[in-house]
């Protein structure tokens, strides 16, 4: 492999990286914050997905597509809040977990009723539909560079929020002592709402981005939560810088792994064997990582002070 | 998949009163109904192709007035969930329970693997309307068991046979790293002679394709074949069209088709398929079905639908044949084995392993004059082609 592949694998790792992290933002600020393990975040990037597919389909226009995805998700956010969520933050952790589960059993139903079983598309905009030559009959869409700029952007903006805010330094205040914030008079339901609304905007915003280069389809949350959920216990529970490094890791080690684990098999087996070995290694190889990460760091690389 | 989800449990079209489902054979008389089990996948990602069987059927039977052979039939669908265990538990159910005639649909070959054996042990007829696994039809082969699809295998050699006649010299392999991947890969090499470059193997689950393409675009071969089935086959695509690799020839089987064209869209365009049957097919069965297909549903028929739909017309003349009598099991098998009725394909009949004998086609992606898209025949590629495991079947004359 030469030295241009390898830095094209990177950069498509570390796009990669950049849409889990889209994806792991608002669940470590859920998980983190409110103590509140959100299995339905995935069910939101989904919807984030179809509305911004139904919505540019409405309008005509990707830009109005995601534009309105986000006040809608937001919305719909808090409607969850309200209608099953807020019952749960008194209950234990399984309680959250059956109950979020039920929430991806309804909503991947309810978008079928909805939508029809069969994939949608989002189409890409306009202004973003070329591409950069990055190697040789390769081309780099400008899309994708799109999202890794919209994700750096994301990343930026959630670190003013929550480090340089008053609502953010609220929100660090809650997470670490809740009642002692709620008995200086701060309403920390209100504020737990705020963040839950955020954090399914978040991922409706995800599920808008990438609808133009993934298939919009029902249970296309659940594959990627399961990674972002990897990338939050890497990075340290309710730590979006945390978040943050390890979505790239994530990202660089999936792709890298993939590209380069049957060539690297080969060494020491037949093709035909490296090429079924290096697959499944490649596939086991962030979860590798993951192991070994918490086998020295068990609170994630940036463990967040309690 | 990782992360299974259960769906409810839901049976769909009920009979009306269960009380009269235990009654005694003595009432199952000619005018009771035939009841037939539609087994079709209704929900998880696949779903859409569940909904395309199930349509084809239901299409087939509103033309019939709801009748096989002059009987009037209940259908009762069974959402298998894609889910073995849960597809045994639903299909035994109606095997007991609604003491079904026959069970008919079933889109994927593992679901096939787990309830073959409790339908032909109790002495129904099983009609596969799209999976068509070899296990079945070598030396597994059963007198209960017919598909009116195809061998996998075939489908995939199909390819094969089209690189080799375009005369490529180096092809690019990729495929899902499961079982139908893998036979996949080796039903393309049965017949291209040429060199094959790399052969990548991705885990089910994948999403970004990048990796891959950036590997394709630094091999630079001749043409690439993949099968990519459902949402991984929208994201293949959709990011091959953006990566700017059109100009690679893609060559694929269940990758891109009438299930798949609506989200893949103009990124799938002169792209390349295999199959026996294809909506552009120019008879006078096929004109009637894509018709009114679109007329009721609203959407352009694949394979799974127009396969279910021939087994519907499969059903109607075989019943008729033996009066709607279905009590002679060998009377019945013989009468389904004639194959008397008109495919949509054009010429179809039975193997000696109860596998079609028909011709395969490569098939295109293409606009039609209505903005949709759909595969269109190309050219014959192979002509009755009898499926490679029919030779090591030894069928029993009589059941």
């Amino acid at each position: 492999m030469n030295t241009t592949l390898l830095l094209v694998q990177a950069l498509n790792g570390l796009q990669f990286g950049i849409l889990l992290f889209l994806v792991a933002a608002g669940l470590t600020l859920v998980f983190g914050v409110m103590d509140f393990i959100n299995l339905a975040h995935g069910v939101q990037y989904m919807l984030g997905a179809y509305l911004g597919a139904t919505l540019a389909a409405l309008t005509g226009s990707f830009w109005w597509g995601l534009l309105l995805t986000l006040p809608a998700t937001l919305a719909f956010g808090l409607l969850l809040e309200f209608l099953v969520f807020r019952h749960l933050y008194e209950r234990d952790h399984l309680s959250q977990v059956l109950a979020t589960f039920g929430v991806i059993l309804f909503l991947n139903q309810g978008v079928k009723a909805v939508f029809g079983t069969a994939p949608m598309q989002m189409p890409v905009p306009e202004l973003l539909s070329g591409g950069v030559r990055i190697m040789d009959g390769l081309l780099y869409p400008t899309y994708r560079i799109a999202i890794l700029v919209a994700g750096l952007a994301t990343a930026g903006l959630l670190w003013f929020l929550v480090e340089r805010t008053r609502v953010g330094m609220l929100v660090r205040a809650g997470a670490t002592n809740a009642p002692m914030v709620s008995a200086l008079g701060v309403d920390i339901r209100r504020l737990f709402m705020l963040v839950f609304g955020f954090g399914a905007m978040l991922a409706g915003f995800a599920g808008a981005m990438a609808a133009p280069i993934l298939s919009v389809e029902p249970g296309m949350g659940d594959n990627l939560l399961i990674l972002a959920f990897v990338v939050i216990v890497i990075g340290g529970i309710g730590s979006v810088r945390g978040a943050f490094i390890a979505a790239l890791l994530v990202g660089l080690v999936e792709t890298i792994g993939r590209s380069m684990m049957p060539d690297l098999m080969r060494l020491f087996l037949d093709p035909s064997a490296a090429r079924q070995a290096g697959a499944a290694m490649a596939s086991m190889l962030i979860y590798v990582v993951m192991a070994a990460i918490l086998a020295f760091r068990p609170a994630g690389l940036f463990p967040v002070r309690r | 998949m990782a992360f299974q989800i259960p769906a409810f449990r839901r049976r769909t079209l009920l009979a009306t009163s269960t009380g009269l489902l235990a009654a005694p054979a003595v009432l199952q008389a000619q005018g009771a109904p035939i009841k037939v089990g539609l087994v079709a996948v209704q929900t998880g990602p696949q779903a859409a192709l569940g909904t395309q069987l199930r349509d084809g059927w239901m299409l087939g039977m509103r033309q019939l007035n709801n009748q096989l052979g002059g009987r009037p039939v209940e259908t009762i669908v069974i959402d298998d969930e894609l889910r073995p265990d849960v597809a045994v538990t639903k299909v035994r159910a109606a095997l007991e329970r609604d003491r079904v005639d026959f069970i008919v649909g079933v889109v994927f070959s593992n679901i096939l693997q787990a309830i073959i054996r409790p339908v032909t042990e109790a002495g129904t007829f099983l009609i596969s309307t799209n999976a068509g696994p070899s296990t079945f039809a070598g030396r597994g082969c059963n007198p209960y068991f017919f598909t009116t699809s195809y061998n996998n295998d075939q489908v995939h050699s199909v390819m094969g046979q089209a690189a080799q006649d375009a005369g490529y010299r180096r092809v690019f392999l990729m495929t899902p790293n499961y079982q139908a991947g893998r036979d996949a890969m080796a039903g393309f090499k049965s017949r291209f002679q040429g060199t094959v470059v790399d052969e990548v193997y991705v885990p089910l689950t994948q999403l970004d394709f990048s990796a891959e393409l950036a590997r394709i675009a630094s091999l630079r071969p001749d043409a690439i074949f993949t099968f990519m089935p459902g949402g991984l086959g929208v994201n293949l695509v959709r990011q091959y069209r953006q990566a700017g690799l059109a100009n690679i020839p893609f060559l694929s089987t269940f990758t891109v088709d009438e299930a798949t064209l609506p989200a893949q869209g103009e990124a799938a365009l002169g792209f390349y398929s295999a199959a026996s049957w294809a909506p552009n097919m120019d008879n006078p069965v096929n004109r009637r079905f894509v018709s009114e297909f679109e007329a009721a549903f609203n959407y352009v028929p694949a394979t799974y639908a127009a396969q279910s739909y021939d087994a519907a017309n499969l059903l109607n003349s075989a019943v008729r044949r033996v009066g709607g009598n279905l009590s002679d099991k060998n009377a019945l098998r013989a009468a389904i084995a004639a194959a008397d009725f008109q495919s949509v394909r054009g010429p179809f009949r039975f193997g000696v392993n109860q596998y079609p004998v028909q011709d395969f086609w490569l098939l295109q992606v293409a606009r039609r004059a209505d903005g949709k898209f759909q595969t269109e025949t190309v050219r014959r590629v192979l002509e009755a082609n009898v499926d490679p495991w029919a030779g090591e079947c030894r069928m029993p004359g009589r059941i």
